[in-house]
């Protein structure tokens, strides 16, 4: 299980060519990847800015993955995310998971990414032709986390 | 007595333009939501940025804390809106 935290992009197919690499158990492979848009809440987004809380970013998202594990059958899972500038069109994170096959390694990879959103403390900046401004939290975040409450 | 290291992050950090402080803790002071009638109590920006209505986060020691969280001597506190990142 790895957790990196970088200001530079990083290589989708390396990244998975190295996480299953040797192991002949891994049936499936899921992955998600998050990129800048230019377009946020009807305003054109130039650039963004990515802060975090350097330490607790890293403990927060071993803690997701370690639940993760704990709930499905995972043979590895890699969380990359990017901080400082970044304009539309650069990837911002990358969730890749490992599993024997494709259900778990469906569910944790969504898991993974809507408890990220919610819990792991990361702040965007975006820059627009009206000014900089500060991200809001989504409420639909909040309820695509809560629904793992309940769901199987 | 009681000292804390509190932490300032993204909205929170520039409206009261500070990103990091070592607070002595008066003795009232508990826990999560006493530091942060605390620190309301400055006035000011910081009244504004930690109005109750506000949605303010806050993590102990690097792990996401309630209101009634106690606080220690040699916390990390940290204060921060609601997190935007992936």
């Amino acid at each position: 299980m790895t957790v990196r935290i970088q200001h530079e992009d990083f290589d989708v197919g390396r990244e998975i060519a190295a996480l299953r690499a040797c192991n002949a158990q891994i049936g499936a492979v899921a992955s998600f990847i998050g990129v800048v848009r230019d377009l946020n809440d009807g305003d054109r987004v130039e650039a963004m800015t990515l802060e975090h809380y350097p330490g607790m970013t890293e403990k927060a998202i071993e803690a997701i993955i370690a639940q993760a594990s704990g709930r499905w059958q995972l043979y590895d899972a890699l969380v990359i995310h990017r901080i400082g500038r970044l304009a539309p069109l650069d990837q911002i994170v990358l969730v890749v998971v490992a599993s024997a096959h494709r259900g778990d390694a469906f569910a944790a990879c969504e898991f993974i990414m809507d408890y990220l959103k919610t819990r792991a403390p990361f702040w965007k900046k975006e820059q627009t032709p009206d000014g900089a401004r500060w991200v809001e939290a989504r409420a639909s975040d909040d309820h695509a986390a809560e629904r793992w409450r309940t769901k199987g | 007595m009681a000292t804390i290291k509190i932490l300032y992050f993204a909205g929170l950090r520039e409206a009261t333009g500070t990103a990091s402080e070592l607070l002595a803790l008066p003795a009232s002071v508990k826990d999560i939501a006493g530091l942060r009638t605390l620190l309301r109590n400055r006035g000011g920006a910081w009244l504004e940025a930690l109005a109750e209505n506000r949605r303010v986060r806050a993590a102990v020691n690097q792990d996401m804390a309630g209101d009634a969280q106690p606080l220690q001597d040699g916390d990390e506190v940290a204060f921060f809106p609601p997190v935007t990142g992936g």
